[in-house]
C-alpha cells in the first residue's frame, strides 16, 4: 500500500516537474516574441513545413471523414425521415469537433513527430550548444518559429478541413443518396452559426501550440544518441495526442 | 618556474576548485586550471577523462556543480544565458563531433555567425567564408552538405566555423583526431598561426602527444578529475610522476588501470 502510494507520487512529481519545465520552455519562447531579431525566414519556413505541406494529408482526410460521416447519418436518420438534415450535421460535426481534431492529429503525426526529430537529432549531436556557443538563443531560433507558425496554420488548416468535409458530404448526400442539393445547403445556413466555425478555429490554434510546444520540448529535451531520439518522436507524437484530446474536451465545455 | 613569457602572463580562463557529477559520476572533482593569456595550452588526458566536460565548462555549457569559472575577469559560473551572450561572442568553439548544421551546406554553416554577429554584405561574407575554408584546404566543398563529407572534413569545416569570427578564444576539442597524418600536421599548423596572427588564446584537446608537445605552450594533465602535472613541454617530458609519464609514452602497463 505505502509502495503503491509512493509510486503514485512519483508520477505525480514526474507530470508536475515536466509540466513545470514545458510552461518555461513556453514562457521564454513567448519572451522573445517581443524582443529582436525577429527570425522571419525561419517562421515563413515553418509555415510552409507545418501547414503547407500538410495540405493534401488534411484534405485527403477530411474528404473522407465528411463522406463517412454523410452515409452514417443517412443510414441512421433515414428512420425517421431526417435526411435533408445530413448535411447540417455534417457540417456541425465538421467545425465544431472533427475539423480542428482530425487536422490536429494529422500534423501531430506529420510535423510533431519531425520537429521533435529535428530538434532532438540536432541536440544530440551537438549543434544546439552550437548555436548557444554562438550566441544565438536556441529558443528564440528553434522553438519560436514553430510555435507560432503552428498557432497560425493550424487554424486555417481547420477551415480547409471544414469545407472539404461538407463538400464530402454533398457528394455522399447529394451525388450518391440523392438529397436535393438545395436543402441540403438551406439546411446547413440555418443551423449551423458563425459562432460554431470560430470556436473550431480557436480550438485549432490551441491545437497548434499543443502539438508544436510539445514536439520542441520532447526535442529539446533529448538524451541519448538516435535511440534517444526515436524515444523522444514517439513520446511527443503520443503527448500531444493525449493532450489535443483532452484539451478538446475542456475547450468544448468552456465554450459551449 | 616561469621558464618563458606564456607563462608568466595573466590567466585569461581560470577555473577554480570546479565539481560536476552527472547522478553517481564524479567528474570534475575540485579542478584548478589558469590558462594564460595569448598562448597555446594543450589539455592531455585519457578517453572518458572529462576534457569535453571541462571545456563545456569555460564556455558556459555546462555549470559547475561547485566553484568558479572566471572568463576575463567575469565569473560566468552563475551567470544568466543572457549576459553571457557578450562574452561568449569573444568565443569560438570546435566541438569534438563537428556540430554542423545538417540542415546547411558547407559555406552558410560557415557564414552563419559572420550573418548573425556582422553587419557586413553578402559579398565580403562570401570572401572570408572562401579564405577560411581555403585555410582548412576545402575551397571547393564550400555547396557540399556535411552528410556527404568525410568525418575529418567535417572537422575542418567546423573550424573554419570556429574561426570565422577571428576570436579572441578558441577552443578545439579534438581537432585532430580522425585526420590523416598530413592533414593533422596542417591542421596544427593552422592552430599555431591562428594563435600568433590574432594574438588569440587557443585551448586544444589532444590526444597526440608528440603535437601537443611541439604546438603547445603550456600543457595539462587531467586525471581522476584534476590537473595533475602543468608546465612547459619540457616540464612535462620530464615530470617525476608515472601516471604522467605512463601517459605520454603510451604505455600499456602503470598505475593507470585500463578496465
Ligand atoms: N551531458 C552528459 N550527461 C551525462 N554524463 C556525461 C555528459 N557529458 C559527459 N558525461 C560523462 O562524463 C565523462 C567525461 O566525458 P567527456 O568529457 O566527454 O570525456 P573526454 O575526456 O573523452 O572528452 C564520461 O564518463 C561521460 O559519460
Ligand atoms: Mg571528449
Amino acid at each position: 500500500m505505502t509502495q503503491l502510494l509512493s509510486s503514485l507520487g512519483t508520477v505525480a512529481l514526474n507530470i508536475s516537474r515536466e509540466t513545470g519545465r514545458v510552461m518555461l520552455l513556453l514562457l521564454e519562447a513567448l519572451g522573445w516574441l517581443f524582443r529582436p531579431p525577429w527570425r522571419w525566414r525561419l517562421f515563413f519556413k515553418q509555415m510552409e513545413f507545418i501547414g503547407v505541406n500538410s495540405v493534401f494529408v488534411v484534405a485527403l482526410t477530411s474528404l473522407f471523414t465528411g463522406m463517412v460521416l454523410a452515409l452514417q447519418t443517412y443510414y441512421a436518420f433515414r428512420m425517421f425521415s431526417a435526411e435533408t438534415l445530413v448535411g447540417a450535421t455534417v457540417a456541425l460535426s465538421m467545425t465544431r469537433e472533427l475539423g480542428p481534431v482530425i487536422t490536429a492529429l494529422m500534423v501531430t503525426g506529420r510535423a510533431g513527430s519531425a520537429i521533435a526529430a529535428e530538434i532532438g537529432t540536432m541536440r544530440v549531436t551537438e549543434q544546439v550548444d552550437a548555436l548557444s556557443v554562438m550566441a544565438i538563443n536556441p529558443v528564440q531560433y528553434l522553438v519560436l518559429p514553430r510555435i507560432a507558425a503552428g498557432v497560425i496554420m493550424l487554424p486555417l488548416l481547420t477551415a480547409l478541413s471544414d469545407f472539404i468535409g461538407v463538400l464530402g458530404g454533398y457528394l455522399v448526400g447529394v451525388k450518391m443518396l440523392g438529397i436535393h442539393g438545395g436543402i441540403f445547403m438551406n439546411k446547413i445556413y440555418e443551423f449551423v452559426e458563425l459562432s460554431d466555425i470560430y470556436n473550431g478555429l480557436i480550438k485549432a490554434a490551441c491545437f497548434g501550440l499543443i502539438l508544436t510546444l510539445v514536439g520542441c520540448y520532447k526535442g529539446f529535451y533529448t538524451r541519448g544518441g538516435a535511440e534517444g531520439v526515436g524515444r523522444a518522436t514517439t513520446q511527443a507524437v503520443v503527448l500531444s495526442s493525449v493532450l489535443i484530446l483532452t484539451f478538446d474536451y475542456v475547450l468544448t465545455a468552456l465554450m459551449m | 618556474m616561469a621558464t618563458n613569457q606564456h607563462m608568466t602572463a595573466e590567466p585569461i580562463i581560470e577555473l577554480r576548485q570546479v565539481h560536476k557529477s552527472f547522478g553517481k559520476e564524479h567528474v570534475l572533482r575540485g579542478l584548478d586550471l589558469a590558462v594564460p593569456k595569448d598562448s597555446i595550452s594543450v589539455i592531455i588526458g585519457r578517453s572518458g577523462g572529462g576534457k569535453s566536460v571541462l571545456l563545456k565548462h569555460v564556455i558556459g555549457l555546462m555549470r559547475p556543480d561547485q566553484g568558479e569559472v572566471i572568463i576575463d575577469g567575469h565569473d560566468i559560473a552563475r551567470m544568466s544565458e543572457r549576459k553571457m551572450a557578450p562574452i561568449r561572442r569573444k568565443f569560438g568553439m570546435l566541438f569534438q563531433e563537428s556540430a554542423l548544421f545538417d540542415s546547411m551546406n558547407v559555406e552558410d554553416n560557415v557564414a552563419f555567425p559572420l550573418l548573425e554577429h556582422t553587419s557586413k554584405s553578402r559579398r565580403e561574407i562570401l570572401d572570408i567564408v572562401t579564405d577560411k575554408l581555403a585555410a582548412v584546404g576545402l575551397k571547393d566543398k564550400g555547396h557540399k552538405l556535411p552528410s556527404e563529407l568525410s568525418g575529418g572534413m567535417r572537422k575542418r569545416v567546423g573550424l573554419a566555423r570556429a574561426l570565422a569570427l577571428d576570436p579572441k578564444i578558441v577552443l578545439f576539442d579534438e581537432p585532430t583526431s580522425g585526420l590523416d597524418p598530413v592533414m593533422a600536421a596542417a591542421i596544427n599548423e593552422l592552430i599555431v598561426r591562428t594563435q600568433s596572427e590574432f594574438k588569440a588564446t587557443c585551448v586544444v584537446i589532444s590526444h597526440d602527444i608528440p603535437a601537443a608537445m611541439s604546438t603547445g605552450h603550456k600543457l595539462f594533465m587531467l586525471f581522476d578529475g584534476r590537473i595533475i602535472a602543468q608546465g612547459t613541454p619540457d616540464q612535462i617530458r620530464d615530470w617525476d610522476d608515472e601516471v604522467v609519464q605512463q601517459f605520454i609514452h603510451g604505455r600499456a602497463q602503470g598505475p593507470i588501470k585500463v578496465v
